[in-house]
């Protein structure tokens, strides 16, 4: 692998864990919320 | 090297596919309509849900279609790579390996069907979950690539979201979302063959068999207006069955009246060249605008007079 593939792979790599790491943090806030609706009976 | 094209899934690209070509595996265009009808199914439902609990059905709904796209373009990779419109797709264009398509979209297929069940009830669970499986195994794997009848019964698949969406508010199932579902259902026919007649080509090259390609456009033509006369009945059937009010039977009456209009002039026509094919686009343009209209009236109905 080339240096300048390698670079690519690394900022593709970076950009994929910050994106799934936002998706985690969203989905955290998600079963919260979705916990505190049903803790109050909101189905 | 991440811009040398590899042919179609039997090889890893050596970049990782980016992040938006598997936000792009959902086709996210598609999906506005299935959203669309999900929220009204469940803005229609009599009773009360959550808003965080009701955001979380439509989500799952969302994701649930996504996945179903994503395992469509993993079986499908090869033949997208023969048409035009789909083969600049992440898989047929080298940016991503089949594996990566076919993981991510059966776990959120798993995650979007266990969501739903824990959000809401199993019920809305499994519809969603029958609907991708039908989606994936009925319609891609089977009845696409064999009959022409293809994406009148694999058009179930979209008709579902509807349900799903009243199940996940009432827990059951009864007769308004199922005339929702078979006004999607007969829907989908003329909706789809009016684009296959002026993408035909491209469905040629891929040995699809779509109507126009195998049976020709004067076939095709007859099948849509016959396909649309079911439809009307089907729109109108929750107004006969008093399901519904004035509001969603004026929209039904004129939105159909129009969608018939349309759809004769498409029966008249013998025009084979996809260029001048105006009143085609704009029955297939139309069929979008109108299922946006019903549902919408639908749900602006149920809560003016239920």
């Amino acid at each position: 692998m080339t240096p300048d593939e390698d670079r690519q792979v690394r900022a593709r790599q970076k950009s994929r864990a910050i994106v799934t790491g936002l998706l985690l943090g969203a989905l955290v806030i998600l079963f919260y919320a979705i916990t505190i609706a049903k803790i109050g009976g909101g189905h | 090297m991440a811009s040398s094209p590899i042919r179609a899934g039997n090889t890893a690209p050596t970049i990782p596919a980016h992040w938006r070509d598997f936000v792009a595996l959902t086709k996210p265009r598609v999906m506005t309509l299935v959203v669309f009808t999900g929220l009204c199914g469940l803005l229609a439902a009599p009773g009360h849900i959550h808003p965080i609990l009701g955001f979380t059905a439509i989500l799952c709904i969302a994701l649930g279609a996504g996945a179903a796209a994503t395992l469509n373009q993993w079986y499908e990779a090869d033949i997208d790579a023969k048409m035009k419109r789909t083969a600049n797709r992440p898989i047929p264009a080298g940016r991503m390996d089949r594996q990566s398509a076919l993981h991510f979209g059966v776990g959120l297929s798993f995650f979007s069907v266990l969501l739903m069940g824990v959000a809401t009830n199993w019920l809305a669970s499994a519809v969603l979950a029958v609907s991708i499986l039908f989606y994936v195994f009925i319609y891609t794997i089977w009845l696409k690539p064999r009959t022409v009848q293809n994406i009148v019964i694999g058009g179930a698949a979209g008709a579902f979201p509807p349900v799903i969406g009243w199940a996940a508010v009432t827990g059951d199932i009864s007769a308004l979302p199922v005339a929702l579902f078979m006004l999607i259902f007969f829907w989908t026919p003329p909706h789809f063959w009016a684009l296959a007649l002026f993408v035909k080509t491209d469905y040629a090259a891929a040995g699809i068999p779509m109507l126009p390609v195998v049976s020709g456009e004067v076939v095709t033509r007859r099948q849509i207006w016959f396909y649309t006369a079911i439809m009307a009945v089907a729109a109108m059937a929750p107004v006969l069955l008093h399901l519904t009010g004035p509001v969603y039977g004026t929209a039904a009456l004129l939105g159909t009246g129009l969608f018939a209009v349309f759809a004769f002039q498409v029966l008249r026509r013998r025009e084979s060249d996809p260029a001048r094919m105006a009143p085609e686009k704009r029955l297939f343009k139309y069929s979008i605008l109108y299922l946006f209209l019903l549902f919408g009236a639908v749900v602006v109905d149920r809560w003016m007079f239920a």
